[in-house]
């Protein structure tokens, strides 16, 4: 097995892309998208300590980060179509109704 | 060995460029697609690290449903062009990179000051370790509850997604 240290770098590499994403971008989306990167680095990241451990609850942890990500993408997108119907733009930055 | 430690790196750039091509791309389709890139290359690294199961689960459930969602709501809202993003907080690009890179740096400092905090792993594994059947038997003893209360967070999703996207009644 490849040291579970190679593993650790490549999942914060990915993870900070992931957060980049987030802060540059402004296309909610793909804000969006990077923040599902940064779920799948961590599960990345589970699972090599749970090979690295031999334990399975890493791998469990991993199936309900899954399930979790799932209803959190069916209820963001959801808000996301309807935002796109009241403001005609998914740009965060165009979202400031609410600013003072 | 070698040939593993090969394998994991040409399969590291492959999802570090992915991930570099979704942060830049100016189509969010090309963004979805990088996306998908990186995931299938996130699953084989589960394959490589005994959980096959796990893989299994991030190509259907990631790169199938997820994904597909993604694209489907980039079709139907017309917003495959991402070009023209308009900024009105000016300091917060430059401000975003310089704190990307001192994470960077940090997370770095850490993993090659303790690169020898773990100690080397035990090679043998168990010959059923991570099987679809380990993951059950864990999944339905240890885990039932957080499974059971799962399902109702999918049930709360699904009518979540209904009633946020139905046309209101007038």
């Amino acid at each position: 097995m490849v040291s579970v240290n190679y593993y650790l770098a490549l999942s914060v590499i990915l993870f900070i892309i992931g957060a980049l994403g987030v802060l540059i971008r402004r296309n909610a989306i793909i804000i969006f998208m990077s923040i599902e990167l940064m779920l799948n680095a961590a599960n990345l990241a589970f699972v090599a300590f749970a090979r690295y451990w031999q334990a399975m609850s890493g791998q469990i942890f991993v199936f309900f980060i899954m399930t979790v990500a799932a209803a959190e993408v069916a209820i963001g997108l959801a808000l996301i179509v309807t935002i796109f119907h009241t403001k005609s733009s998914i740009d965060v930055d165009q979202i400031s109704t609410l600013k003072g | 060995m070698t040939l593993q430690l090969l394998l994991f790196l040409i399969l590291a750039v492959i999802a570090i460029v992915a991930a570099i091509g979704m942060l830049v791309s100016r189509s969010a389709v090309y963004a979805a697609l990088f996306l998908i890139l990186d995931l299938l290359t996130i699953a084989v690294f589960f394959v490589l690290l005994n959980a096959p199961f796990i893989a299994v689960a991030q190509v259907s459930v990631y790169t199938g449903a997820i994904m597909v969602l993604f694209l489907f709501v980039i079709m139907l809202l017309g917003a495959e062009r991402a070009a023209g993003e308009v900024r009105t907080i000016t300091w917060q690009l430059p401000l975003a990179i310089v704190l990307g890179v001192v994470l960077l740096a940090e997370a770095v400092f850490i993993i090659v000051q303790q690169r020898n905090a773990l100690p080397a792993v035990a090679t043998q594994l168990p010959v059923d370790f991570g099987s679809p059947a380990q993951v059950g038997t864990s999944l339905f003893s240890n885990y039932l509850l957080p499974f059971e209360i799962t399902s109702v967070l999918l049930l709360v999703g699904i009518v979540g997604a209904i009633v946020l996207t139905k046309s209101e009644k007038k």
